[in-house]
């Protein structure tokens, strides 16, 4: 291994946690929908060889339902997240670049969505939505754009003030050129480790959501879903439901979140090469 | 002294004009969200009845409740009503909306104040720790600890606690805030605390990691400071040099800090809450979400709002007090 540096390493690392993250969130997608249909006859059946994670109440396999609960998570989570990080781009860009009124009205924006705890914001959005997979996303979208917001408004406040854009601006360039050729090309690492470091709170919010009653339609087998489920059966002992998908759920935002800050060293300069 | 005083009234003024202003949006924000939502307030209103009612008897309503007006004639009618004390009536709970939020608000803020205090003196305990071991093991191990801790939801840690200590272990009841059949007079404090105990931990475990890691920081950029050196140099032990340096730096930004967090904490309870089948305002606003219960939710969502820029208005002030750069900016 000698030959092998240390960015080398962390490199080879993350790809492996990529590989994993990907690799169970297609496994999710690949599991047809009649595999996961149980039989009564065997409802409530602690973990087995057969049933690694057991069966919940209907006789459906946990570990089936779990993966394909994680793939739906994981694709709400990327998708709002994503939307989430390109609001913050623009929003972002737009307080720094604008003029001041302009960033004092997005200031205000910001206290006012964190004025409201986000649990309540995405239960209103949701309730205005009817609920479902489409108010979930909006709700999630629509809450976790402000600290990257704010990250990417200090950014480009810091780089405008750099000599090469002066430079630019006085050989004639563009405000736009300046955007494209200066300012995104430094701002794209900090958006995508944003990206990946909202990911998380993303999945989070989803499962809490879901667990509340908001999120996805009770038959959807989301995280939420089979957690608020087996609270029901928590007093009469069956630990398995509530256990052992959760901590799936740990691992799965555990891995991602190593990989956000995997990344963020990779693509930090002063510890990328470290 | 004045000095102090008039900065602090400044920026007392100033935030509780954003304040204000962040109130307002609040209510017409959510106010035009619930009216965008396919719930038919009417039918719900309705189906609390239990008995079908005539088309005519139905009108009635609807003229009494003003549907068909405009969006916005109505929003300043709920407005107007709002700022008389007037909140509205609970479709759910058949009682006003203002009488329930005090109610309910005063099981949150037992649980919330507990879990609070619990994670600040958690945290500072914990990030005093790792700041004196900084990259020892004691550190790293901690560190590790609160960032994981930060990828569990709460909702299952909850989950978790109930069925380690209610369900196997037995120490502590499965929820609810009281005892299953007594009236709420004959509930003593200490069994209200009883209940309180393993909600609370659980909501203050899932915010403590921040004010440690804060604390961490604060107190390694203390101890690396030249008046540390000086005082080392001088003789004085580890835990001298806390006593004495440390502490008075990293505490009152810790405080402050804790104020800022309102946010979260309300956002927890709500989880914390439905996992404990707990009576507060968050168990409120789930089953008014549920039960398309919009003045409740209304209600409710103003009111955490409310809740959150005192804390954030705590924050300032304090900040006001203890921070010299921001001292001499408001100067």
């Amino acid at each position: 291994m000698r030959s092998l540096n240390r960015r080398k390493k962390l490199l080879l690392l993350t790809v492996g946690m990529g590989v994993v993250f990907f690799g169970i969130y297609g496994l999710g997608i690949l599991i047809p929908e009649e595999w996961v249909a149980g039989s009564f006859l065997s409802a409530r059946q602690p973990p087995s060889l057969a049933h690694p994670f057991g069966t919940d109440a209907l006789g459906r396999d946990l570990l089936l339902r779990t993966l394909k609960g994680l793939s739906v998570s994981t694709t709400v989570g990327l998708i709002a997240s994503g939307v989430s990080a390109v609001i913050a781009l623009l929003v972002g860009i737009a307080a720094a670049t604008g003029s001041r009124w302009m960033d004092g009205a997005i200031s205000w924006l910001i206290d006012l969505v964190m004025g409201v705890p986000h649990t309540i914001l995405i239960i209103l959005i949701s309730f205005a939505m009817g609920r479902g997979l489409k108010g979930l996303l909006v709700g999630i979208a629509a809450t976790h754009w402000c600290s990257l917001a704010r990250l990417i408004r200090g950014e480009v406040l810091q780089l405008r003030s750099q000599q090469y854009v002066a430079v630019s601006r006085k050989l004639g360039k563009s405000s736009g050129w300046i955007l494209i050729y200066h300012l995104l090309p430094h701002l794209l690492p900090q958006f995508f480790v944003g990206l990946v470091l909202m990911f998380p709170h993303a999945i989070l919010h989803e499962a809490a959501i879901s667990f509340l009653g908001f999120g996805l339609p009770p038959e959807q087998p989301a995280i939420g879903i089979i957690l608020s489920e087996s609270m029901g059966y928590l007093s009469a002992g069956l630990w398995w439901p509530a256990v052992l998908p959760g901590l799936t759920l740990v691992l799965l935002v555990l891995l991602v979140d190593n990989l956000g800050e995997q990344l963020q060293s990779l693509f930090d300069p002063s510890s990328a090469q470290e | 002294m004045k000095g102090t005083l008039g900065r602090l009234a400044r920026i007392f003024l100033t935030y509780s004009v954003k304040m204000i202003t962040v109130l307002l949006a609040v209510s017409a924000l959510s106010f035009a969200l619930v009216s965008q939502s396919p719930v038919d307030p009417v039918q719900q209103y309705i189906l609390g009845f239990g008995t079908a009612i005539s088309p005519a008897q139905r009108a009635q309503i609807e003229d009494y409740w003003g549907v068909n007006k405009p969006p916005v004639e109505r929003y300043l009618h709920w407005l107007s009503e709002l700022l008389q004390g007037n909140l509205g009536e609970s479709l759910l709970y058949r009682r006003p909306v203002a009488d329930i939020i005090g109610e309910r608000f005063l099981n949150s803020l037992g649980l919330m104040l507990c879990a609070w205090i619990l994670a600040g003196v958690i945290g500072f305990t914990l990030g005093c720790v790792m700041g004196m071991y900084r990259d020892h093991w004691p550190d790293k191990l901690l560190r590790r600890m609160c960032y994981s801790l930060s990828s569990i939801p709460t909702f299952w840690l909850g989950l978790m606690f109930l069925l380690m200590f209610a369900v196997w272990l037995r120490w502590f009841p499965i929820g609810f805030s009281s005892p299953v059949g007594l009236l709420d007079e004959e509930v003593t404090i200490g069994q209200k605390l009883y209940h309180l105990i393993l909600p609370a931990f659980t909501l203050s475990l899932a915010s403590f990691a921040n004010i440690a890691l804060h604390t961490r920081q604060k107190l390694a950029d203390v101890l690396n400071s030249e008046y540390v050196l000086f005082a080392r140099a001088r003789g004085e032990g580890q835990w001298t040099i806390l006593r004495r340096h440390g502490l008075r730096n990293i505490l009152l930004p810790a405080i402050t800090l804790q104020f800022a967090s309102f946010a979260e904490l309300f956002g927890g309870s709500v989880l914390a809450e439905n996992v404990f089948s707990y009576p507060g305002l968050g168990s409120a606003v789930s089953a008014a979400g549920l039960n398309s219960d919009v003045p409740l939710l209304l209600g409710v969502t103003l009111f955490s709002t409310l809740f959150v820029c005192v804390g954030n208005m705590t924050a300032n002030l304090l900040y006001g007090i203890i921070d010299p750069q921001i001292r001499e900016v408001g100067a």
